[in-house]
């Protein structure tokens, strides 16, 4: 038992409560992550398979938003598709504005507007089409159309203490009518081919291989600024609160926190970071298809994160990488077993893993790094990047 | 304001009037009618057997559980209308029965994230430690015994100390209200006496409703007890009038 | 007159609507019944839900093929002796899962939803190993097939009459089971206090294995129903995983009765405004609006206020 009797010995030592960024061990991981995706991967990997893992970065956005989300904040998304392909949907009206110019489009009976839009009879271009044509305005509703879609449903839910399996179905069903909406309309939204041939970004040909290349490095130092500004919102006060909130959710709100305020709050930010994903994907692939709005895609993120550990930043990343690339290893050459191991993946990760890869790295690789001497911190504790499990 | 406790104490203000306060679950009667007044520097001692509706009040009072009727007056303002969070910044505190703590985090962290600044989501996200949020966690640690436990990882005190910890938790926050539920279960002999004596260094600067079921802890402590029964209050006074009221006798030892 | 129509022809319009929105309702119970079993009693989210109800319609067009190449005499009865295969096949998968897996998970609601999804993903494509990618249909007996004349221009088709006569037994069976048999309140009995019913001598984790099952053996029944009025694909199931995990929240996730008649609302609202619009902005429409209340009225259309 403490005892009190201890004169105090004045104020608290700043630097032992110090909350560092990262401490080193933590900036090592990033210098090692960006290494690989910055250096590594261009030297090694040819244009198409490198093109392929720009591809599999930007799902990584996604996978990131859903560390914070759910693995801190135990608000489990089903609806991420959402987001990323709102994101990627606006990109893609910019770009295919640039491509319908009246020029390129004098073969239409009404020239100036979407091919798709031509072949359905539509003479106008729809009112939420026109404000696409310009760039800054696209750059903005990247981010705030998927943002305030998603401050809608947070706000709509979390007033209302909808959480858990129910908040996960409705936005799996929202996933779902986005789906249905899109395709139903095909000539506002392409259909179910969603919107093709992309070709220029304000006058720069993005399907050269020269574009192809710059494009992957502007995605992954979009990344690696994104996972430092998720890293910033896990270190501040705001960061442990979520967590807090996850674990002892009355004991925040009588300690006079607006609980569902703050659920708000990271549901638009990892819908934000999806978005930017979903944009960088367009530019990347060309095109963008309600194949990456519904259900299933929405899912397979989730799955993302949780390989790779639903708590860690860095362990998301790498599970994004790892199962995208077995994904596409195996569809090659074994299509019909895809499905088997992504299923049983579903399954193992829960029910043996559920830390992921990063909670196997915590357990039985980094106690054997950590003996090097000067690696990590002088005093390597606990790995802060890795928080324990969730109560539930 | 009802005559009885007017006459009593006219001319003070009191902190806390609750006032033909009730909630019905499915037309059960968890607290019914109920009418109490907790003056300033007050500790208040709320007892009863099970069931009688104690928890249920508290949770009334912080916006846990929504009334009936009634009406909850605090400092002249009326909880009964406000959101939980909105009832803890007009100054209203409330432990829980079982600790609440995070056992993820250290007690210092325990505390920071209780401190009243940067509340707001914005205001988290520019939350700084600086040496004002050092200086007020090692007070309110002092104040509640676990200053040598700053760094400990809230998991492993004692369940004492994790009562205090909640305690302190409710400390920084320098609420005018505090209401504990069961503050001293689990502790040792040695840990109530330090509790009673920080209870009553607490209310120099507050009022304090306690539940508790430790009848010497009671005596030692409370100012004036109020007895609960079946959601009505049956007997409110000093311990020893509450102890001598043949009501309270019966329900205590008549079944 | 209504634009080109006379009015009795609307009117035989709208009975026709409504009357494929009785099919589709039927379908909506019987699939609902089951989750609302799963989920509204033991809190488990069972994403491969729609996966258990494919195999019931497998092993039904499994005995239909049997039958009709082995006893054709007994053709026109097969059905009756495929539905129990379905409820049983169903079961027997449903206790070896929970077995399995669910167990393990009842503390972690948000996990088993991935699990069992991963398991959804399995079955389908052993579905689609085994039975191949194509969807399969039954070949229905004779006196399923034709339609009633009710008046001179509305026809209702057998097969729909009789899956919906078939739900309503399946209901009244299940009310029984749950609300009026000694096994029912011991499932009850669990749901409410895990620990007291273990207390006064129940044996929680068999009750929570049989229930899981018969939720389980339910969809069974229900995909061998829904082999009388549609053909039998992989994923067929997962087509219907969101529409009835909503007619589940939106009835109030704990009552029958809720359930059933959030799945007549659905349905009738999705049918009749297939009418006026296309199918699927009628979906998208019917779904926003029950997604629109559920986020006004979280708790679903029918519960009790609980103490929490």
């Amino acid at each position: 038992m403490g005892s009190s009797s201890h004169a105090s010995t004045g104020t608290l030592d700043k630097s032992r409560f110090a909350n560092p960024f990262f401490t080193r061990e933590g900036w090592l991981y990033f210098a090692i992550l960006a290494v690989l995706i910055l250096v590594v991967f261009p030297l090694t990997l040819d244009a198409f398979r490198l093109n392929n893992v720009g591809k599999y970065l930007t799902y990584a956005f996604v996978a990131l938003g859903l560390v914070l989300c759910w693995g801190h904040s135990g608000i489990l998304s089903l609806g991420q598709g959402i987001f990323f392909g709102l994101g990627g949907y606006c990109m893609a009206m910019f770009l295919k504005l640039e491509a319908s110019s009246p020029e390129n489009t004098a073969i239409q009976s009404t020239p100036g507007i979407p091919d798709f839009m031509d072949w359905n009879q539509i003479t106008e271009l729809p009112w939420f089409w026109a404000p696409f044509h310009s760039f800054g305005f696209t750059l903005i509703a990247i981010v705030a159309v998927p943002m305030i879609l998603a401050f809608v449903i947070g706000f709509a839910m979390f007033t209302r203490r909808v959480g858990g399996v129910y908040f996960a179905i409705i936005t799996q069903a929202i996933a779902a009518i986005l789906t249905i909406l899109i395709i139903g309309q095909q000539g506002y939204t392409g259909g179910v081919n969603g919107i093709t041939d992309l070709r220029t970004l304000l006058g720069w040909n993005i399907r050269t291989s020269e574009a192809q290349f710059i494009l992957y490095f502007v995605c992954a130092g979009l990344l690696l600024a994104s996972l430092l500004l998720c890293r910033a919102v896990h270190v501040s006060k705001l960061g442990r609160l979520v967590i807090a909130i996850r674990d002892k959710e009355d004991r925040v709100r009588f300690s006079g926190y607006d609980v569902a305020a703050f659920k708000i709050f990271v549901f638009c930010f990892a819908a934000g970071i999806a978005a930017i994903g979903g944009a960088l994907f367009t530019l990347q692939v060309g095109f963008m298809s309600p194949t990456f709005v519904g259900i299933v895609p929405s899912i397979e993120m989730v799955i993302f994160a949780a390989v790779g550990g639903r708590l860690s930043f860095f362990g998301a990343i790498y599970g994004t990488l790892l199962v995208n690339y077995a994904k596409s290893t195996f569809s090659e050459t074994f299509p019909e077993l895809w499905l088997f191991a992504m299923g049983g993946l579903f399954i193992a990760v829960v029910m043996a893993f559920p830390d992921g890869l990063a909670g196997l790295y915590h357990r039985h690789v980094r106690p054997h790094l950590a003996k090097i001497p000067g690696l990590f911190d002088r005093q390597s504790g606990r790995g802060r990047d890795v928080v324990a499990q969730p109560a539930e | 304001m009802n005559a009885l406790p007017a006459t009593e104490h006219a001319p003070k203000e009191f902190v806390l009037e609750v006032e033909a306060l009730t909630v019905s679950f499915d037309g059960f009667k968890a607290v019914d009618d109920l009418s109490f007044y907790v003056d300033e520097n007050e500790i208040r001692v709320i007892i009863g057997p099970n069931g009688a509706g104690k928890t249920t009040v508290l949770d009334l009072i912080c916006g846990r559980t929504k009334a009936s009727h009634g009406s909850i007056r605090f400092r002249d303002r009326e909880l009964t209308r406000m959101k939980e969070h909105e009832i803890v910044h007009a100054g209203v505190g409330r432990k829980f029965q079982n600790p609440t703590i995070y056992e993820e985090l250290t007690v210092f962290e325990n505390l920071e994230l209780s401190i009243p600044r940067g509340r707001t989501v914005f205001g988290a996200l520019g939350f700084r430690r600086d040496q004002a949020v050092l200086d007020r966690i090692e007070e309110i640690a002092e104040f509640v015994f676990l200053k040598d436990h700053l760094k400990t990882p809230s998991a492993i005190l004692s369940h004492g100390q994790k009562q205090w910890l909640e305690i302190g938790m409710l400390l920084i926050q320098d609420p005018s209200l505090m209401m504990l539920d069961e503050p001293v279960a689990g502790m040792s002999v040695g840990e109530r006496v330090k509790t009673a004596e920080l209870l009553n260094n607490i209310i120099k600067d507050r009022s304090v409703i306690v539940i508790e079921h430790d009848m010497k802890f009671v005596e030692d402590i409370a100012h004036r007890v109020t007895v609960l029964h079946q959601g009505k209050v049956l007997s409110e006074g000093s311990m020893e009038h509450v102890k001598n009221d043949p009501k309270v006798v019966e329900v205590y030892l008549g079944h | 007159m209504i634009g080109d129509y006379t009015y009795s022809e609307f009117g035989s319009i709208l009975a026709m609507q409504g009357f494929a929105g009785l099919i589709l309702f039927s379908v909506f119970v019987l699939m609902a019944l089951g989750l609302a079993i799963i989920f509204g009693q033991m809190g488990v989210i069972n994403m491969a839900h729609g996966e258990f109800m494919i195999l019931g319609a497998y092993v039904t067009y499994l005995c239909s093929t049997f039958v009709s190449a082995t006893i054709p005499a007994f053709f026109p009865y097969y059905f009756f002796v495929a539905m129990i295969l379905a409820f049983c096949a169903a079961f027997a998968l449903g206790v070896l899962v929970e077995w399995a897996m669910i167990r393990h998970l009842y503390k972690r609601p948000l996990d088993t939803l991935l699990a069992t999804w991963g398991l959804s993903l399995v079955l389908q494509q052993t579905y689609r190993t085994v039975f191949g990618a194509r969807e399969v249909g039954v070949s229905l007996p004779d006196w399923l097939i034709g339609s009633l004349p009710v008046t001179d221009v509305v026809e209702v088709p057998i097969n729909g009459l009789f899956v919906m006569a078939l739900t309503f037994v399946i209901t009244a069976v299940v009310y029984l089971l749950m609300y009026r048999s000694n096994w029912g309140k011991r499932v009850r009995a669990v749901v409410q206090n895990r620990t007291m019913a273990g207390a006064v001598g129940i044996n929680t984790r068999m009750t929570d294995r049989m229930t899981f099952g018969l939720g389980c053996g339910i969809a069974g029944i229900a995909g061998s129903a829904f082999t009388m009025i549609g053909s039998t694909g992989p994923t067929s199931g997962q087509q219907y995983i969101v529409d009835t995990f909503l007619v589940v929240v939106f009835g109030g996730a704990a009552s029958l009765l809720g359930t059933i008649a959030s799945a007549f609302t659905i349905s009738q609202a999705q049918s009749t405004m297939e009418f006026f619009m296309s199918g699927s902005m009628a979906k998208v429409l019917t779904l926003l609006a029950v997604v629109g209340i559920l986020m006004l009225r979280p708790q679903g259309l029918f519960t009790l206020k609980i103490r929490r």
